[in-house]
């Protein structure tokens, strides 16, 4: 929840990367927390699944978001809305 | 136990909320490790050792680093060695300082209470996560090492300081002057190999 009103709220790409971090860390523990509920392995090892994606995600991401700062000299995500038609 | 399960969930809640407050990234990268440090500590009264040791390695320690990484290399410049001065004021780091603390006196708390206390819920070990991921979930491991490859390979393709940039940031944005480019025209894309689009 609060990872979502950082993702609408900031303009920031940096925070941006950071909101969808926490976002998914609240999934990971909605996952671990029903894992340990009923007693089952399986919630940690979907946790294990988005930590990975969650690392993939997050170096292309700061990738992304050096290849924008070179480009715009900004890393407010509005300065990179050239694509919109 | 459970007094430790919600403290550490308040703290979690709390350093989230200041790290999307705070105006500077630094700072909130700062809250944000302490929140990530909190979310370990639930992990483990929630009975998953494994995990919250991963979420410590790879979260507060490898995509942190990257954050921190990726935020000094935007601020290269003269007046970067003032800023980082002025980023590492005590005021900075006292309120992720006092968070973290708590989180260390709750660490201390488990460490010294009985081995026999029993949690909030059975625990569940890295044993039973381990044979859970390379028994039926193996299908899914190989996709994750499929992903994480991609990874590699679409960050460092996004990285890689290609040759003619300049020129492409000259065509993108068009309100820019373009006659001092007006020349380089021809050889902006000599460079590129012939096979690709």
């Amino acid at each position: 929840m609060l990872g979502l009103i950082g993702l609408l709220t900031r303009r920031n790409v940096i925070f941006t990367l950071m909101s969808i971090e926490v976002m998914l860390n609240a999934a990971g523990l909605a996952f671990v927390a029903a894992g340990a509920r009923w007693g089952q392995a399986d919630g940690q090892v979907m946790f294990l699944f988005i930590l990975a994606m969650a690392a993939a995600e997050v170096s292309v991401g700061l990738a992304l978001v050096l290849r924008l700062h070179r480009l715009y000299k900004s890393v407010n995500i509005d300065d990179a809305s050239t694509l919109k038609g | 136990m459970v007094l430790t399960f919600y403290v550490a969930a308040a703290i979690a809640v709390i350093c989230t909320a200041l790290m999307i407050t705070r105006l500077k990234g630094v700072h909130a990268l700062l809250y944000l490790v302490v929140s990530f440090l909190a979310l370990a500590t639930v992990f483990y009264t929630l009975g998953a050792p494994y995990v919250a040791v991963l979420e410590v390695i790879v979260y507060a320690g490898a995509i942190m680093v990257l954050f921190v990484f990726v935020m000094m290399m935007l601020n290269i410049g003269d007046r970067a060695i003032q800023i980082e001065r002025a980023w590492l004021d005590p005021k900075a780091w006292i309120g992720p300082g006092i968070l973290a603390a708590i989180l260390l006196a709750e660490l201390a708390y488990i460490l010294v209470a009985p081995a026999g206390s029993p949690g909030i819920v059975p625990e569940v070990g890295p044993k039973e996560v381990g044979i859970a991921l390379f028994g039926p979930y193996l299908f899914g491991v190989e996709l994750v090492s499929m992903l994480l490859l991609a990874g590699i390979v679409g960050a460092y393709h996004l990285g890689w300081n290609a040759p003619g940039e300049v020129e492409s940031l000259y065509a993108m944005e068009s309100s820019r002057q373009r006659a001092v480019v007006s020349g380089d025209f021809v050889r902006a894309g000599v460079d590129r190999p012939t096979d690709t689009p």
